[in-house]
């Protein structure tokens, strides 16, 4: 046999999750010096992750690293086999038989929880959950959202609880030349709410939104954004912080909010959204749906840049209609491959996938959401999945090259047997187009097919 | 709306933001980057990553950087593409602190 990652031989590497990690893993892998043929496993019909489907529809710039991937997919050693999951369709261990090395970037798909009770109430819902339903993931479609309710309440000052904040607060003329789903649009049309709060457990100098996020509240048709005077105080600690020449984000967002805080109120505009801080949610309450949150009041405590929340006992209590919370992803374990239990993630070492007790897995690596946590935006991951291949490139020499792998042909032959319809990229590239042409006569980038079967019609 | 360059890259190119850019929208000469306004899609990852913060988003920019939106436009149009993290240029630590970072 020819040397492994020569023409003759060239190194097998299949990817498991198609999002903005998964391409960028792809993309290092195929313009590296060594020959290496990649397969893309995704589970959906559809490609793309959560620049598809978490990204906001009012977001649609940001969805335009989607020309990037287009241009790796178009590439002679790239291939797509979408429709197929990964520990049910096909094993990790038939993966490591007919592929050299196996790259796990399969992000971070369910959603730590707040941990309190009546979490579970009708009414209490995820950010997660309710930004796959707006943006058509077909997990999400038939949720239903009570937006009949005067007060909305999100948990979390991330970017995640700024786009469901931003999305409640918009207008639907704001939003019904996006590519929302038009289920979403529809529900959204109905809305009553006339207070969204957005509550951080720390103060408005730890708040993790980024300031061009946070901006957007300034810029809203129909909503006042809201700020406390009172609660813009800051302790030496925090101070410190918004000095650090180095810490320029979190001075901006802080001014954002001063700003915020100091605007007359516009009285033209429907709804307000109020950001409030130092409040922990302690419990939920309702009979059979949620009525009010019991929120614990905080202070913060430790050095400069560990500033962490503690409760002061103190309680106060909100009326709220609907809640949703937005503390962070977290990833979902895959049998056959070690998992992180506290982190959500996939043990590793620089990418290398390891046991628990740290011993290196052979043929297995990660990247994106699932090896580092879901942190960081989409270029976050470019980084990441950069220093995975180079150390599986590095590893070139420690891969099987004597026997001959049977790459994508391998898995057909296991998908063909269970009758599972593999979607190619250009299969994907029809549903695409077809997306597309039924967004034009509603002034929309795409109309998104939200159930998978619709998609599949198009290409059976 | 694009994010731009401004003066502190200048004789440093540390090109930190270039490992973070989803869409390889910077281009590069002996002496700094340049984003290209057609390819960015304003993610902002960059900007955190520069240190010596040369890098803004356009409606937040200082009136004195003002005149690099059209050079960022330019020189991107006539130079090629950094499609990974270099070496920063001699005299870019120096710079860094004379710039007080």
């Amino acid at each position: 046999m020819d040397n492994l990652g020569t023409d003759n031989n060239p190194l097998l590497a299949v990817i498991v999750g198609s999002g903005p990690s998964g391409f960028y893993a792809a993309e290092a892998l195929i313009k590296s010096d060594v020959k290496i043929k990649v397969d893309i496993i995704e589970r959906l019909p559809s490609p793309y992750g959560l620049v598809r489907s978490g990204v906001a529809p009012d977001h649609q710039k940001l969805k335009q690293a989607i020309n990037l991937y287009k241009k790796i997919a178009d590439t002679p050693d790239f291939n797509l086999i979408a429709n197929v999951t990964v520990g049910k369709d096909v094993s990790v261990e038939e993966l490591c038989e007919s592929h050299h090395a196996v790259i796990f970037t399969c992000g971070a798909e369910t959603d730590r929880k707040l941990g309190i009770s009546g979490e579970e109430l009708k009414g209490s819902h995820t950010a997660t959950e309710f930004v796959g339903w707006y943006n058509g993931h077909p997990d999400y479609r038939d949720l239903e959202f009570d937006l009949s309710q005067d007060v909305a309440v999100i948990i979390g000052q991330g970017n995640v609880a700024a786009d469901v904040s931003r999305i409640l607060s918009k207008t639907v003329d704001e939003l019904r030349h996006t590519d929302i789903a038009q289920h979403a649009l529809d529900v959204l049309a109905e809305s009553k709410l006339k207070e969204i709060h957005v509550i951080g457990r720390r103060g408005p100098a730890q708040a993790k939104f980024t300031p061009k996020e946070l901006r957007e509240f300034g810029e809203l048709s129909d909503c006042n954004p809201i700020v406390q005077e009172q609660d813009l105080a800051l302790n030496d600690e925090s101070k410190k912080e918004l000095e650090e020449k180095s810490n320029i984000a979190n001075k901006k967002i802080y001014d954002l909010f001063t700003n915020f805080s100091k605007r007359e109120l516009d009285s033209n505009k429907s709804k307000k959204c109020f950001f409030s801080f130092l409040l922990g949610p302690k419990e939920i309450t309702g009979n059979t749906s949620i009525e009010k949150l019991i929120l614990e009041k905080n202070e913060l405590s430790g050095e400069a840049f560990k500033q962490s929340a503690k409760g002061t006992n103190e309680t106060i209590e909100i009326d709220v209609g609907i809640l949703f919370r937005s503390i962070g992803y977290r990833g979902i374990p895959i049998v056959g491959v070690p998992f992180h239990e506290s982190w959500g993630t996939i043990p590793n070492e620089k990418g290398r996938v390891t046991e628990n007790n740290g011993a290196i897995v052979e043929q297995l690596y990660t990247a994106g959401w699932i090896k580092r946590g879901p942190s960081g935006i989409i270029g976050t991951n470019r980084a990441c999945s950069v220093e995975t291949v180079n150390c599986l490139l590095d590893d070139l020499t420690k891969f099987n090259s004597e026997i001959k792998k049977s790459g994508a042909e391998g898995i057909y032959l296991i998908l063909n047997d269970k009758n599972i319809r593999h979607v190619s990229f250009d299969d994907w590239a029809e549903i695409d187009a077809k997306e597309v042409e039924l967004g034009k006569p509603k002034g929309k980038p795409r109309e998104k097919y939200t159930y998978i079967d619709e998609m599949l019609s198009v290409i059976n | 709306m694009t994010t731009i360059v401004t003066d502190n890259c200048k004789n440093c190119r540390f090109t930190d933001c270039v490992s973070v850019c989803p869409v390889a929208c910077f281009h590069y000469d002996d002496e700094m980057l340049y984003i290209d306004p057609e390819v960015c899609i304003d993610c902002s990852a960059c900007i955190p990553e520069c240190p010596v913060q040369a890098i803004y988003e356009d409606d937040d920019i200082p009136e004195d950087q003002e005149h690099w939106i059209e050079i960022n436009a330019e020189k991107a149009a006539a130079l090629p593409v950094i499609e990974e993290q270099m070496e920063p240029l001699p005299g870019a630590e120096e710079r860094k602190t004379e710039l007080g970072f």
